[in-house]
């Protein structure tokens, strides 16, 4: 878990293990999962032994513990970032179409999911409302641009302005997409939050 | 369109590879690349899709915005050119839109309205995987591509594809990914920049868009990097806010 406030640290993992091996990446200061986050795409790493000049560190460092892939996946809508979600396996070799296509899924679901935890007033995931950000929207551009728009209008950042249209339209119960083009029709304006 | 001038396809080359050797914006680099195919093969419009990691095209640059709407609107019936040229990794070459009703039921009238006659649709390739598709239309009857051209512009379709691989580094075969789903995401702070200029300075997302791309050049800065600065940084220029 890494954000764009600085927030460092482990939010979940699957056993003691991999959350020991998230955590060396912060105590070290290189890996897979920061480069993942600064460049702001995934970093998927078959083999671990091929990248020692990489991160001299922490290869090394995790390959005694048995990781031999890493597998980065950013969790972002554009400049919206809300942290990192790592695969670890302890044999190497490249993921499966499918695996990576479900790791893509997985990290989208989890972005909607964070998005979600920003906002006490936002109702329960898989209500009437919910629509995926990246099936559910016919015309995508628009969601993104609205973003932007309501970022401007509340004078935040943009992970809280996509929080807060996704917020309003489950309470409206309305879709995304239709939020949207109200907002981007300048049909529809959102206030700063009061202090 | 008739059989392209090998000197302007030159310069084309020239600038391609100009681009290419230094830190280059993929985005900027698209939409250059759809303008000057557009002027190249005296194409009405060009329109450029690449595929996330779930196959699903997702547009990225056009030489106008009618081929942008036009981009979507196959996007969300599922039919039209780009589509077939993905799914089948070949080229679809001077169809007449007024005769592809059945072919392509809802894009084929749309496209007719939108003023286009023909269509021609491009695979971006890379080695074996197809990674999108590039988009041509014609507006004047008898725009037909000569034997001649197809090579052509399918090679401007392979260098969008190598442009990709902005780090060269072939030796993994996971660079593609990585390169493909950063370059979707950065479209996407775009699509975010422009609509916080838009807002703040009450003009159109295609008129936010022009602003920030002049800016961009007239600073010689890349692209995404002046869209993210405009969405993260509150020092933007305040020329954009």
């Amino acid at each position: 878990m890494l954000t764009d406030d600085g927030t460092r640290g482990v939010y979940a993992a699957s056993d003691p293990a991999s959350e020991h091996v998230e955590e060396l990446q912060f105590l070290l200061g290189e890996g897979p999962c920061l480069d993942a986050f600064d460049r702001r795409q995934p970093v998927l790493i078959a083999d671990l032994a091929d990248e020692v000049t990489r991160w001299p560190v922490y290869a090394p460092e995790v390959h005694d513990r048995g990781v031999r892939a890493v597998f980065a996946f950013p969790l972002q809508i554009g400049a919206a970032r809300l942290g990192v979600f790592d695969v670890f396996r302890d044999q190497a070799g490249r993921l499966s179409e499918q695996h990576l296509t479900d790791a893509l899924c997985f990290a989208d679901v989890a972005v909607e999911a964070l998005l979600d935890r920003q906002r006490e007033d936002t109702g329960t995931l898989g209500g009437p409302a919910y629509d995926s950000v990246i099936d559910g929207v016919g015309n995508r551009a628009e969601l993104f641009q609205a973003q932007g728009m309501v970022m401007v209008q509340i004078q935040g950042s943009i992970t809280d302005a996509a929080a807060r249209i996704r917020a309003y339209a489950y309470a409206e119960n309305r879709s995304l997409g239709d939020v949207a083009r109200d907002i981007v029709a300048r049909n529809l304006r959102f206030e700063a939050d009061r202090p | 369109m008739t059989t392209v001038s090998a000197q302007r396809l030159a310069s084309i080359f020239v600038e391609v590879a100009d681009t290419l050797v230094e830190e280059f914006d993929l985005i900027d680099f698209l939409h250059m690349l759809t303008d000057r195919t557009a002027d190249l093969v005296g194409a009405a419009a060009v329109g450029l899709m690449l595929a996330d990691g779930r196959g699903n095209l997702e547009y990225m640059a056009g030489s106008d915005e009618n081929v942008k709407l036009l981009e979507l609107f196959q996007l969300q019936t599922r039919e039209g050119p780009c589509l077939e040229a993905y799914r089948t990794g070949h080229p679809v070459i001077n169809v007449d839109l007024s005769a592809a009703t059945s072919r392509w039921p809802l894009f084929a009238p749309r496209a007719t309205a939108t003023g286009f006659q023909s269509v021609h649709a491009f695979p971006l390739r890379l080695r074996s995987q197809v990674i999108g598709a590039l988009n041509v239309f014609g507006d004047t009857k008898g725009g037909d591509f000569s034997g001649a051209d197809v090579p052509i512009v399918q090679s401007l379709a392979d260098v969008a594809a190598i442009a990709l691989l902005q780090e060269r580094s072939l030796r993994r075969g996971e660079a593609l990914t990585e390169q493909l789903q950063g370059a979707l995401n950065s479209r996407i702070i775009i699509e975010q920049a422009k609509g916080a200029v838009a807002y703040a300075q009450a003009v159109s997302v295609d008129e936010a868009f022009t602003r920030i791309r002049n800016y961009a050049r007239n600073h010689h800065r890349k692209l995404t990097e002046v869209a993210q600065a405009i969405v993260t940084d509150r020092t933007t220029p305040p020329e954009l806010h």
